[in-house]
């Protein structure tokens, strides 16, 4: 019985069998936990560091993460690498496309902020937070694939707080859609305009 | 061949053609030799530039654009760039498109990011950025809410 033994929860002993006693969101966060399919997608250098996770050196599959080519079968969406604003309404139509209960990780200082991208970068998104609720971040420029796994497991213990049917406050959320991070175009002073040919 | 033979080439028809002092491989012809000493160099026995590396711009304010094509000859292993000079408030050069294919996609991105405007492009939309975008971003005066100062 070592799974029951390792079960904080006990289990009574009656004659001819036992019952098992626990709560019920235990045995649902535990199972949401242990099976974070991920999303197949990477989007710039993030996503090398993303596939060495995947592979065997690091075997993202002990943590029971196996890639799906779908969203309509992950839970799990791993932002790895430079978003741009052309591709920033894929990314949440991605995302929307997901079945709940749905968790992202932000990978890479570009999709926590903006990255090497920051001050230069007119075509990046600075943050995948601006339009999808990000429930990691994971620092680096790219994260070794210790700090992704690090990531995860971070993710696992956040999902085990979990209350059943109980909706967890998303950090990193500023209520953006794709939409409106949309830029507004070129703004040219007066004196530099330049004449548009169309 | 050299560049000095490429250039002794395009003088006897365009005598305006002169060395570009900044690249070893570099010739300036005038804007309105393009597309002809294009379809000269990829088609004359001695050259016989076939394929296209790339067509590039800079960006020089306040009033010139140089459009670069950088052309190359798999038969021949030699390597020649041109140079044409543009006003870059009205930048305009014939497309080159019928003659290499990869030419389209290459012009279509230069107009994207500089502005330069190709008549005679089957499809001149924009290639990298989104349709919709305004302006032109590797122009040098380009200005975007985005882009934010740098720290001293
Ligand atoms: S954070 Fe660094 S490594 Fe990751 S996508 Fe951005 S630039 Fe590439």
């Amino acid at each position: 019985m070592g799974l029951i033994d390792k079960i904080p929860a006990y289990v009574e002993k009656t004659p001819g069998g036992g019952v098992l006693m626990t709560p019920l969101n235990w045995v649902v966060n535990n199972v949401k936990a242990s099976s974070l399919w991920y999303m197949l997608f990477g989007l710039a250098c993030c996503a090398i560091e993303l596939m060495a996770t995947g592979a065997s050196r690091y075997d993202f599959d002990r943590l029971g993460m196996i890639f799906r080519a779908t969203p309509r079968q992950t839970d799990l969406m791993i932002v790895a690498g430079t978003l741009t604003l052309k591709m920033a309404p894929r990314v949440k139509l991605l995302y929307e496309q997901m079945p709940d209960p749905k968790y992202v990780i932000a990978m890479g200082g570009c999709t926590v902020y903006g990255g090497p991208f920051y001050h230069d970068g007119y075509s990046v998104l600075k943050g995948v937070d601006k339009i999808i609720p990000v429930d990691i971040h994971v620092a680096g420029c790219p994260p070794r694939p210790e700090a992704l796994l690090h990531g995860c497991l971070e993710l696992q213990n956040l999902i085990k707080t979990e209350k059943l049917g109980h909706k967890r406050d998303r950090p990193g959320l500023r209520h953006l859609t794709a939409g409106t991070v949309r830029p507004s175009g070129l703004v040219v002073p007066d004196s530099m305009r330049v004449v548009q040919n169309s | 061949m050299k560049r000095a033979d490429f250039l002794k080439k395009l003088q006897e028809r365009w005598p305006e053609s002169i060395q570009d002092e900044r690249n070893e491989n570099g010739l300036e012809v005038p804007a309105q030799a393009i597309p002809e000493a294009l379809a000269y160099l990829r088609d004359d026995p001695e050259t016989r530039m076939n394929y296209l590396d790339f067509i590039t711009a800079v960006d020089y304010p306040p009033d010139t654009m140089h459009v670069i094509y950088s052309l190359y000859s798999l038969d021949k292993q030699h390597r020649v760039q041109l140079k044409v000079k543009l006003d870059r408030f009205h930048p305009t050069l014939a497309t080159a498109s019928h003659l290499w294919t990869n030419a389209e996609w290459n012009e279509r991105e230069v107009y994207d990011l500089f502005g330069v405007v190709f008549p005679g492009l089957s499809d001149p939309r924009r290639i990298l950025m989104p349709e919709d975008w305004e302006g032109h971003p590797l122009r040098k005066d380009y200005l975007h809410p985005n882009l934010a100062s740098k720290p001293d």
